[in-house]
């Protein structure tokens, strides 16, 4: 074969740009651990708090799911803080939980390591990107405790409900709500920057493009989906605070307040949700793209072979990445947009399951003639597979205007993206952390404790989900307190429910014995290699484990191949780690150096 | 090896789930058969899908399983394979979307002989209108909405005189005849969902959308909200009932136009007072109350409060349960009134009446009780004041002993519950709020300190008597 990005080469083309500088080492405490500028700390404490504000979100799923298997049983859960839960729990999971620990934590930790830079281009940035961010979950956990309580108009904040007086939290709840989203916009844009501007300038000698890890190309697209996509959720939340606070009218129209007639004029609901979707299906892919690529790396790692595709892999990226600004309207065929609109979003939308698809098929290849270890973050991948499947493929239903219509607000949209954004991200976010925590630690997890969590999460989270599409199909409309005598609702229907809030308890549960596995692993665990895995990415070749500050040592490595070179034929190991040359690869006997060529 | 085994069983239960499952869609009683010929569609092409790739990975992880002595094989991509799998996908894409689209043209084009209702959302209850003899509707401005208008209909618009208005949330419509829906809101989104129809669309503020349904067998069907529309969004409900046509234009023919309100009489408390006479036995001369007559206050309530209930009695929505003695009672004395007139005439009466201090005889927990009522507060008014817009009643100063009372019909099912009471099905849902006995007199002892605090401050403190029975 002539020469290709799959080649090893012996010159490694220049970096992109010159070795940057780094702020000292701190070594205070202070410096090291609170107001650290190292990447490394910085994703630490991203995942410590998105961890965090994500248990609450959990803790709120089990209150909706109490009250929705248990109805007319819990005094303490009514129609108001129902709705509350359910708005909180939605924000919170897709924002600031998912958003900022894909971002924040797994692309502060592992784009300076896995493109061979020292650290993120623009450190100090990167610091305040997280304070700003803790400041957003402050101001998000503040609202809990306002007069009246968070908000409860839903995690899509429609207007006019969320700022009118008939849902809870339009006291303080929906304002610092709005300020939160405000900040973590601020927040993430100073990490945004850096993790795009770190991609395209630092990547270290060798490392082209081409020859990026599909993980940092996930994480890559990602933010540069949510740069793009941000700033038009900005705007709704300052526009929306506008009108709640000071009395303009961009999305609020001549209407009545519980009976009063409001003082607004001329706004546009309609406005909001086109600017919120606008923001928020990009948002489902970026969500999704790290994922994505996270999951490339763990199949290839573990099944000791080459990602299959990887040039179509990267291509899909960038084709979802692109499509994904052209669909939002697909949650908004039954909104009273002109309906014409349908046909245009449902043809983009199914578009877009074109390069979806091309990489299930190749992560299913890359299984295929490989090598399978199932170890704790191999299962992970496998299980994310599984969900995706089909929560992507449900996604056929709704993304086809037509079929949509008797499907839309019914639990079969909250099955549908439970399955393709909660737990299939989740699978591969379980799966990131067992991978890479012996990087990250230095020790080795508990096995045991792995297998029973994926066992339970994965089985769990089907018995979930599954059975919840068919809910939906009986027509039975999402963000109900209660279903009371409803004809078409069958019976039997709530005996369901009481088994998903079952099965519910049972995956929350669980989730102890993974934060548990991770505290005491930390503490108590063994001592890890610092190559467990016999992984090719760079972060896997630092001289310390886990790396130290400015992640190499005094040389950065140089990059000689691309990053799938498992069971290359004649090599003696299954692996070839990006930074050997060419001719320092050992072979078999038998092999010549140049038997590939 | 058990990864593959529970995939295998994971994909054959979901098959055995999906087609012994007893939830599916519920029968379909429109035109929108399209509909569901999609999702079948949709179903075994995503169901062929979802097996093959599936059982294609379970096999690979058995066939590829770790082996010591073994490579995995090096092949960075095969371009061949990989085109063929794109071209097959697309095939695949097309085949679901071709279909659904030609569903959705026909979704959005309303046909000609169409006839027209209009749906009015509103927290958190359904309004109708029928465009009247003339075919066309008259305008409207939700800046014209009060309590007596509240379709915010535009009395100098002469097309909307014959309009007919249903108010409540139960509307009918000919079966075999495609029906037009205009849908407007006028406060926050609602959606009009009826799931026998497949149809649905939001009602948006500001603006009209549409749908179109041939309803295609006679019957009842909910319409349930399907878009978040705040704390009473789970019990806003209608009903549509589909009938025969010609049941249907006697029922429409039935209905007030907006005209017949117009000309209403203003009510007449002089001529109210001659048909309080037999009220005054129970409920005093003043509309005071009396407990020991078991007749509730009516001094202080609201007149369209008072209408409406009286129209229900003496309809038999309100009062017709077995199990409601009192309201049997009632319901001969309601049937004394002859009309409408008549009834708005004695709430006008009634509306003369000085308001009384409140007589507290019920101990609770205000505190506990402040928790459930911000439920409550959404619909009846924060302060317990009554709130037209939302159809809630004062209860603020009404006899305590008379709202447990209520509150244990509406959440026995004693009231509420007949399909004649618009509003019932609401409270009868938000009544099992309260869980237990302890929990309604905590919510009563709450409303009583809305009471005392709206309360003129009484010369002599001792003037509210604890009642002792």
């Amino acid at each position: 074969m002539a020469h290709s990005i799959y080649d090893a080469v012996s010159t490694a083309p220049p970096a992109e740009g010159p070795e940057m500088e780094l702020p000292p080492h701190a070594h205070s405490f202070i410096g090291k651990y609170v107001f650290c500028q190292d990447a490394k700390v910085i994703a630490i404490q991203y995942a410590i708090t998105a961890t965090a504000i994500g248990l609450v979100a959990l803790a709120l799923s089990i209150v909706m799911r109490l009250q929705l298997g248990f109805p007319d049983s819990f005094s303490l859960i009514d129609p108001s803080n129902y709705l509350q839960a359910v708005s909180m729990h939605g924000m919170i999971m897709v924002v600031y939980l998912l958003t900022a620990l894909f971002l924040g934590g797994f692309g502060n930790y592992l784009i300076p390591l896995m493109v061979g830079a020292r650290d993120m281009v623009f450190p100090w940035l990167n610091m305040m990107s997280f304070w700003i961010y803790l400041l957003a979950v402050l101001v998000l956990v503040a609202s809990f405790f306002a007069p009246g309580g968070p908000t409860g108009g839903g995690w899509t904040l429609y207007p006019p409900q969320v700022v009118s007086p008939g849902t809870p939290g339009v006291g303080g709840g929906i304002i610092l709500m709005l300020v939160s989203l405000g900040l973590f916009i601020i927040g993430f844009t100073m990490g945004g920057l850096n993790y795009v501007v770190t991609v395209l300038q630092a990547r270290t000698r060798g490392m082209t493009l081409m020859r990026m890890p599909l993980t940092v190309w996930g994480i890559f697209m990602a933010t540069v989906l949510a740069l793009l996509a941000f700033p038009a959720l900005f705007v709704a939340a300052l526009m929306m605070l506008l009108d709640h606070t000071i009395g303009t009218s961009f999305f609020l129209p001549s209407m009545l307040n519980l009976g009063e007639q409001s003082e607004h004029s001329g706004g546009s609901p309609l406005l909001f949700q086109h600017l919120f979707w606008f923001f928020g299906h990009p948002e489902v892919y970026i969500v999704a793209l790290p994922a994505f690529g996270i999951v490339s790396d763990l199949i290839a790692t573990h099944a000791r072979r080459n990602i299959f595709g990887y040039r179509m892999m990267v291509w899909a990226i960038i084709a979802i990445g692109a499509l994904s600004f052209v669909v939002w309207a697909h949650h908004m065929y039954v909104s009273g947009m002109n309906p014409y609109f349908g046909f245009l979003f449902a043809t983009t939308t199914l578009i877009i399951a074109v390069p979806t698809a091309i990489k299930v098929y190749n992560w299913v290849l890359t299984l295929w003639r490989g090598n399978i270890r199932l170890t704790v973050p191999m299962l992970f991948a496998i299980g994310f597979i599984f969900t995706f499947v089909n929560g992507g493929l449900t996604g056929l239903f709704l993304g086809n205007v037509t079929v949509d219509v008797p499907l839309s607000d019914t639990y079969f949209v909250v099955a549908h993206f439970h399955m393709v954004m909660a737990v299939a991200p989740i699978m591969v976010i379980f799966g990131a952390i067992y991978h890479w925590y012996p990087k990250i630690t230095g020790r080795m997890f508990n096995e045991t404790a792995g297998k029973i969590h994926f066992w339970m999460t994965f089985l769990g989270t089907y018995a979930i989900y599954y059975p919840m599409h068919y809910i939906g199909f009986e027509g039975v409309p999402r963000r109900y307190y209660a279903y009371g005598e409803t004809a078409f609702i069958s019976d039997s229907v709530q005996t369901l429910n009481a088994f998903i809030t079952i099965a519910a308890i049972v995956v929350a549960v669980t989730q102890i014995l993974f934060i548990f596995n991770l505290v005491w692993s930390w503490l108590y665990g063994d001592e890890a290699d610092p190559n467990p895995w016999k992984a090719t990415t760079l972060e896997w070749q630092t001289p310390h484990n886990p790396p130290q500050h400015g992640n190499f040592g005094p040389e950065l490595p140089v990059v000689y191949r691309w990053p799938y070179d498992y069971s290359v034929p004649g090599a003696k190991d299954d692996f070839i780690p990006q930074n050997v040359p060419p001719e320092q690869v050992e072979m078999l006997p038998g092999y010549a150096p140049a038997a590939k060529s | 090896m058990a990864i593959a085994i529970a995939l295998i069983l994971l994909l054959a239960g979901s098959i055995l789930f999906h087609f012994l499952s007893p939830w599916q869609l519920t029968p379909l009683a429109s035109n929108w058969g399209s509909i569901d010929d999609t999702i079948g569609i949709t179903f075994w092409v995503t169901g062929f899908v979802f097996v093959a790739v599936n059982v294609f990975m379970a096999w690979a992880i058995v066939r590829y399983r770790w082996r010591a002595d073994r490579r995995a094989e090096y092949e960075p991509e095969n371009k061949k394979l990989e085109w063929w799998l794109i071209g097959v996908t697309t095939v695949g894409i097309a085949a679901l979307l071709a279909p659904g689209l030609f569903v959705w043209a026909s979704y959005v084009t309303v046909p000609d002989d169409a006839h027209e209702v209009e749906v009015v959302g509103q927290q958190w209850h359904w309004g109708f209108r029928f465009p009247g003899e003339d075919g066309s509707f008259g305008r409207v401005d939700t800046r014209l909405v009060t309590g007596d208008n509240p379709f915010g209909m535009d009395a100098s618009d002469p097309a909307g005189h014959d309009d007919v208005l249903v108010h409540g949330s139960r509307v009918r419509l000919p079966v075999d005849r495609p029906v037009k829906a205009l849908l407007r809101s006028r406060d926050v989104l609602h959606n009009f969902q009826v799931a026998q129809f497949r149809a649905k669309m939001d009602l948006v503020p500001g603006q009209l959308s549409y749908l179109w349904v041939t309803p295609t067998r006679t019957g009842e069907f909910e319409i349930l909200c399907a878009e978040l529309c705040g704390i009473g969004h789970f019990a806003m409900r209608g009903m549509v009932e589909v009938v025969e046509p010609e049941v249907f234009e006697q029922w429409l023919a039935a209905q007030p136009t907006y005209a017949s309100e117009l000309a209403r009489a203003a009510p007449d408390a002089a001529a109210g007072k001659a048909l309080y006479t037999p009220c005054a036995a129970c409920h005093g001369a003043e509309g005071q109350g009396n407990v020991q007559m078991n007749a509730p206050r009516l001094a202080g309530q609201d007149a369209w409060y008072l209408i409406r209930q009286l129209e229900y009695f003496k309809a038999g929505a309100r009062g017709a349960h077995p199990d409601d003695t009192h309201g049997q009672q009632m319901r001969a004395f309601a049937g004394m009134l002859a009309d409408r007139a008549a009834m708005a005439d004695l709430a006008a009466y009634v509306e003369t009446f000085p308001e009384p201090p409140p007589v507290i005889s019920i101990d609770g927990n205000p505190q506990r009780g402040a928790r459930v009522w911000r439920n409550c507060g959404a619909c009846h008014g924060s302060e317990g004041q009554g709130l037209q817009a939302t159809q809630a009643p004062r209860l603020a100063g009404q006899d305590d002993w008379y709202l447990e009372r209520q509150l244990e019909n509406f959440r026995r099912g004693i009231r509420g519950r007949h399909p004649g009471d618009a509003y019932g099905w609401q409270m009868a849902e938000m009544a099992k709020l309260l869980r237990d006995d302890d929990a309604t007199r905590d919510l009563i002892a709450h409303i009583n300190t809305l009471a005392l605090a709206a309360a003129p401050a009484p010369a002599d403190p001792t003037a509210l008597a604890r009642r002792t029975d």
